[in-house]
């Protein structure tokens, strides 16, 4: 924690998911939900991957999950948490552990979304002990 | 139709090389074909169908191509990764009995050492337009925090533990230390690679395969064309591929697509895994064999800790021996792509030419299995199963 911070490098965003990342700036998680299945599904595709319908829309998440799975990347100078994180919508999305201690984190542990600033891009969300 | 009996692999070659400073990447594709032309009884004349992957450089096939001389009527660029080869070998059976073409010559080469390669702990970089980098490059995701995610959720969910994830190293160092051309020789024990540096939990150095330059070709004809070679018979038996991925945000990493191109294998085959005598197994890490062994049927899903244990994959003592090389573990990952030497050593077991130490008795029947990506969100699984006439 006390180590050097790992600079994130900015998501190359295209028009088919500017709205999450607009989203993102201000605060709020979206996830993609399709109208013709009801299924959600991450990451957001404007074509549903469950039934190829163009029929989703953007929904707002709750912003709580809990850890799937994660690693601590040691061998570098900022180590730091990649994890999955599943959402309270039922998908599943890949993400950093942050402001903790790397060493606490468990799978099946609550957490919840914070943003944080990438390099000359928009946030992306992250998600921290709940 | 089925591939079974239709194509022989006639040729095949690992290339010695595990630093080639003094090569070029298309010139050890080249040495390479050559080497397992020679093999084969076979000349660059005879080559009418050519495979190569996203390690060749430039336009892949034409490029290759136009530097071998080669002319041909068929060419496949498959592009999965470390498996690529492994769909190779069966895509060129389904070309040889389609009569598409008579000689495939399958090649793959890298020098990630000489290039300086930041491999296993930088970003690979698959470009802005691929659908999954907006939502994935920020937060770091490298090849080996990937495979270590699946890790620890198989040792969440099956109780899977360090140890048992190290005996799969250490196998394969019981079998590098006969290979003169292995990177790492040194037989280990489980308290090495346990005592090795953490480098992504629960992933120690030791769980990580080498980096190395090199490369490899494999040679596939029809039987009319094995039947004149002096060579021993190898031929295909069967053969499945599938890509797994994140199905939409319902991750399950705890399995790979092994799941569905072994069975298909199998069943093409008319083999279980009862009747298979060696495997090789893409071991780009030490949690990729032991998840690949169970989704193959070779124990119950869970169970791939206990299965690996104890020696049980070092030949001569364990019930399933494999990568007698040393495999990708200790021996050599050319191009960072394991599947083509999986192929080669499997040939080798089956010709009765693996190193007399790690050759196994009546090795009649071989599978070789690779793994393409990763483990941690999406690869290219490809299953091939190969019997000696």
């Amino acid at each position: 924690m006390s180590q050097a911070e790992r600079k994130i490098p900015a998501p190359p965003v295209n028009i088919e998911i500017q709205p999450y990342f607009d989203a993102a700036s201000q605060g709020r998680l979206l996830v993609k939900r399709c109208t013709a299945c009801g299924e959600f599904h991450h990451y957001p595709r404007a074509i549903c991957p469950f039934c190829g319908k163009d029929a989703t829309e953007w929904r707002e998440a709750s912003g709580k999950g809990t850890i799937y799975s994660y690693s601590v990347m040691r061998r570098v100078p900022a180590p730091y948490a990649l994890a999955y994180v599943t959402l309270e919508e039922g998908v599943t999305m890949m993400t950093n552990i942050v402001d903790c201690d790397l060493d606490a984190i468990r799978i099946g542990q609550a957490v919840r979304v914070v943003f944080k600033p990438t390099e000359g891009g928009p946030p992306v969300p992250m998600f921290t002990p709940a | 139709m089925t591939i079974k009996g239709k194509a022989y692999i006639a040729g095949i070659f690992e290339h010695p090389t595990r630093k080639a400073d003094d090569k070029s990447l298309a010139q050890l594709h080249a040495e390479s074909a050559r080497g397992a032309l020679e093999d084969a009884g076979l000349t660059r004349k005879d080559v009418d169908g050519y495979f190569c992957a996203g390690d060749a450089p430039g336009l892949g096939a034409l490029s290759m191509a136009d530097y071998m001389g080669l002319k041909l009527r068929h060419m496949d660029t498959t592009e999965t990764g470390g498996s690529s080869y492994v769909i190779h070998v069966a895509h060129a059976a389904e070309a040889i009995a389609a009569s598409k073409c008579d000689v495939a010559l399958i090649t793959l080469a890298g020098r990630p050492r000489a290039e300086g390669m930041a491999t296993g702990t930088a970003p690979r970089n698959y470009g802005v337009t691929t659908p999954d980098v907006p939502f994935e490059m920020s937060y770091g995701p490298v090849v080996v925090n990937q495979y270590a995610m699946a890790a620890m959720r198989h040792m969440h969910q099956y109780g899977t533990t360090g140890a048992q994830l190290a005996w799969i190293k250490v196998a394969a160092s019981h079998h590098a230390q006969h290979n003169p051309h292995a990177m790492l020789r040194d037989v280990v024990t489980v308290q090495d690679v346990l005592d090795s540096p953490m480098i992504s939990d629960p992933l120690h150095r030791l769980d990580c395969c080498v980096i190395s330059d090199g490369g490899g070709a494999i040679v596939v004809v029809k039987p009319e064309i094995a039947r004149s070679l002096s060579r021993p018979k190898v031929r295909v038996l069967g053969a499945g591929e599938a890509p797994k991925h994140q199905m939409g945000g319902k991750v399950d990493i705890t399995y790979t697509g092994a799941v569905w191109s072994g069975p298909a294998a199998f069943a093409e085959a008319g083999v279980t895994p009862a009747d298979i005598k060696y495997v090789s197994i893409y071991d780009s890490f030490t949690i990729t064999v032991l998840i690949t062994l169970e989704d193959l049927g070779f124990c119950a899903k869970g169970q791939g800790g206990k299965f690996v244990s104890d020696g049980n994959l070092i030949s001569g003592t364990g019930k399933l021996p494999f990568n007698t090389d040393g495999g990708g573990l200790c021996n050599n990952h050319p191009a960072n792509r394991g599947g083509l030497t999986k192929v080669v050593e499997a040939v080798r077991q089956l010709r009765g030419e693996a190193h007399p130490n790690v050759q196994v008795k009546n090795c009649n029947v071989a599978l070789a299995h690779g793994t393409g990506g990763s483990l941690g969100s999406r690869h290219g699984s490809a299953t091939v199963i190969m019997e000696r006439e």
